[in-house]
């Protein structure tokens, strides 16, 4: 996993609540053996019409900023559980989603996945849609050492929570696996006395 | 305070615990299939590591393979595809594979407890959230995503919270016509498929102690369907009658040293249960779903009902109209298009024991499809030498080769647009054996009833 510690760049918007894992990336998309790839076609059926048109008015395709950032409604990534979604997500390039409510197993897919979601209360993120509308090229930091969320105005400065496994492993760039293969000594003691 | 069987196997598999964080759990054995494994080898390959235990992961060939003509090359694409790189994975890492072929291929839920690979006390994964299957020995067994599956691959661990636990309790003797399948269609349809949301089900009783090693497999598989993590039921002489000699259980004084330990698996008296449920075995009868999920389930001979428990009204309309069925309706004497006798809740020998002694002599519907899946090798060679296959055949069934089949319409093997289909399996969500598909869940002997008079059947008047 790639290690996360500070960020800087513009907002990808998308004012929409309860953006469901299938709005994500549709079951069609799933048959890969891969986990890779998904990114091309996240939100695809938000980007492109049936004749793979570009949908003139969806954000992606008006605000060309290569955000790392997503701003979404409330409930991001309800629906299925597939793990497809946090991969999407990430592999289309994002590093942070900031909602005012996630699905929970969404949550847990993106941290395992580098991808960092935090919340932060609705009015806030209402006031940064309206900032980001009137200026898509503001730029906004994420800093996760000190849980600090800031506009470069200073208008929105904001701390944010996060569960403190959740931020070593971003921080050291470790998944679960990561972290799980550093305690292998003490599996293996474990399995001497599980086994004896 | 007392221990649950839950707890004493839990804490047997704890690890560690991170501060502010989940347990680490250590698995057992863990059972992989064509599926839900890809991303996770291909996980492992990133991170340039091999399989830490390959020796406790087992593999098969089961939710896409096709159920005919399984010598020759898979036809559909990315079914091989799947099937080819399960197979170059398991090479590669030195895990056992039961590909396609193989004697002891299967459904990867009725192959474990057959070969012995499940036993109690053990905590066992896989990547299909029916592994619940497993508990029916006494051990912890769950479902997993791609991202656990490939933990489990390199660490044998996976991360967990504990659960809270729930003791379902049903005392009493079951009536004539009622099977294990009955049971847990029962106690889905009074506590909803979201009844055990969160908890980890252990099943005890009177009723629960007199059953097979098989029936009580159906049951600990549908805990899933209650929206349970699990289900689990204490061993006894039942368990350990089942296990003894099969292939990789110990032998002779070894077996016997591994009894003692395995009785020790169960609740204390004392113990403390997050919640606890009691039925009475007398109030069960033959069991059918209207609905589209598992929890939307009557007595055969009921009508079917307004609304169901926990469901907007919308929803429980949207249902029948999916179904095509009205409230106040008996679904007895309904016509029926296929017979499906098959999937890892009822495909084991003793299922197709059952549904042949009900058919034997007899001749399908002329309306009916009827497919009868085994669900391993191991059960179609049993089958094949009590002469069980040749009765399905004779009354005019498709005796097929093993593979989950239309529970899940992966394969071919779907049930057409608009087509009731009435089935052992364990889901049925709108297409789940196909597009458009209706089910109506059942136990094989109902099934079997069915397939014979062509319309759903009341087990209990087959004299
Ligand atoms: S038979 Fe059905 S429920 Fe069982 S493992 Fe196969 S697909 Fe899953």
């Amino acid at each position: 996993m790639e290690k996360f510690n500070k960020l800087d760049s513009s907002i990808m918007p998308i004012n929409i609540e309860n953006i469901d894992t299938d709005q994500i990336i549709p079951a069609r998309f799933l048959k890969a053996i891969s986990r890779e790839g998904f990114g091309d076609n996240l939100f695809r059926d938000w980007r492109y019409d049936s004749d793979d048109n570009l949908i003139k008015d969806f954000s992606f395709n008006t605000i060309n900023n290569n955000s790392k950032i997503l701003l979404a409604g409330r409930n991001f990534g309800c629906g299925s559980s597939r793990e497809h979604a946090a991969w999407a997500v990430y592999d289309y390039g994002f590093r942070v989603v900031i909602s005012s409510f996630f699905a929970d197993i969404f949550k847990n897919n993106s941290l395992n996945n580098g991808l960092l979601v935090f919340e932060l209360s609705q009015p806030k993120i209402d006031k940064i849609f309206e900032m980001v509308s009137k200026n898509p090229n503001l730029i906004f930091s994420v800093d996760l050492e000190n849980q600090r969320f800031y506009s470069q105005d200073f208008l929105i400065d904001e701390f944010f929570s996060i569960n403190e496994y959740n931020k070593t492993c971003l921080i050291k760039g470790y998944d679960n696996i990561d972290y799980i293969l550093s305690q292998k000594n003490k599996i293996i003691d474990f399995e001497k006395k599980h086994y004896e | 305070m007392g221990k649950t069987l839950f707890d004493k196997v839990w804490e047997n598999h704890l690890v560690d615990k991170i501060t502010n964080g989940p347990s680490i759990l250590y698995i057992d054995k863990h059972l992989i299939h064509e599926v839900t494994s890809p991303q996770a080898f291909s996980g492992l390959e990133k991170r340039g590591i091999k399989v830490f235990r390959p020796d406790k992961t087992i593999a098969t060939a089961d939710h896409n393979v096709p159920t005919v003509d399984q010598h020759l090359p898979i036809k559909e694409a990315l079914s091989r595809n799947q099937v080819e790189t399960l197979t170059k994975n398991c090479k590669k890492h030195g895990i056992k594979l039961y590909g396609l072929g193989h004697k002891y291929q299967g459904i990867v839920h009725v192959i474990g407890p057959e070969l012995g690979i499940t036993q109690p006390g053990m905590t066992i994964v896989c990547g299909d959230s029916h592994t619940s299957t497993h508990g029916a020995f006494g051990s912890i067994a769950f479902g997993i995503g791609t991202s656990e599956v490939e933990m489990v691959l390199s660490s044998q661990c996976l991360f967990q919270n504990k659960p809270k636990t729930m003791l379902i309790e049903i005392e009493g003797d079951l009536k004539d016509g009622v099977y294990s399948k009955d049971i847990i269609l029962y106690i889905i349809s009074k506590i909803t498929a979201a009844g055990g949301t969160g908890y980890f089900v252990e099943y005890a009783g009177s009723a629960i102690r007199s059953l097979s090693m098989e029936s009580r497999m159906t049951i600990c598989n549908m805990s899933i369907e209650m929206g349970a993590r699990g289900g689990m039921i204490a061993p006894d002489d039942t368990t350990f009658k089942y296990l003894k000699n099969k292939k990789f259980v110990p032998k002779n004084e070894d077996f016997e040293l591994k009894v003692r330990e395995w009785k020790k698996l169960r609740s204390d008296p004392n113990a403390k249960y997050d919640k606890v449920l009691k039925f009475d075995a007398s109030d069960i009868d033959p069991m059918i779903t209207y609905g589209t999920n598992p929890g939307m389930g009557i007595k055969i001979d009921e009508e079917i009902p307004n609304n169901a428990l926990n469901t907007s009204e919308e929803s429980f309309s949207k249902s029948l109209k999916y179904m095509d069925i009205k409230t106040g309706e008996k679904l007895l004497g309904k016509k029926i298009d296929y017979v499906f006798i098959g999937s890892c809740t009822n495909s084991r020998i003793e299922d197709l024991r059952i549904a042949s002694k009900i058919i034997q002599g007899k001749k399908k519907a002329e309306n009916i499809n009827a497919w009868v899946i085994p669900g391993s090798k191991t059960v179609e060679k049993i089958a094949i030498e009590e002469g069980i296959d040749k009765i399905f055949k004779e009354a005019g069934f498709e005796f097929r080769q093993p593979g989950c089949s239309a529970c899940l319409a992966m394969n071919e093997d779907k049930i057409p647009k608009g087509k009731y289909c009435v089935s052992t399996s364990n889901r049925n969500f709108e297409g789940r054996q196909g597009p458009g598909s209706r089910t109506f869940l059942v136990s094989p002997a109902t099934a079997a009833l069915a397939a014979i008079k062509g319309v759903i059947s009341d087990i209990r008047k087959n004299k």
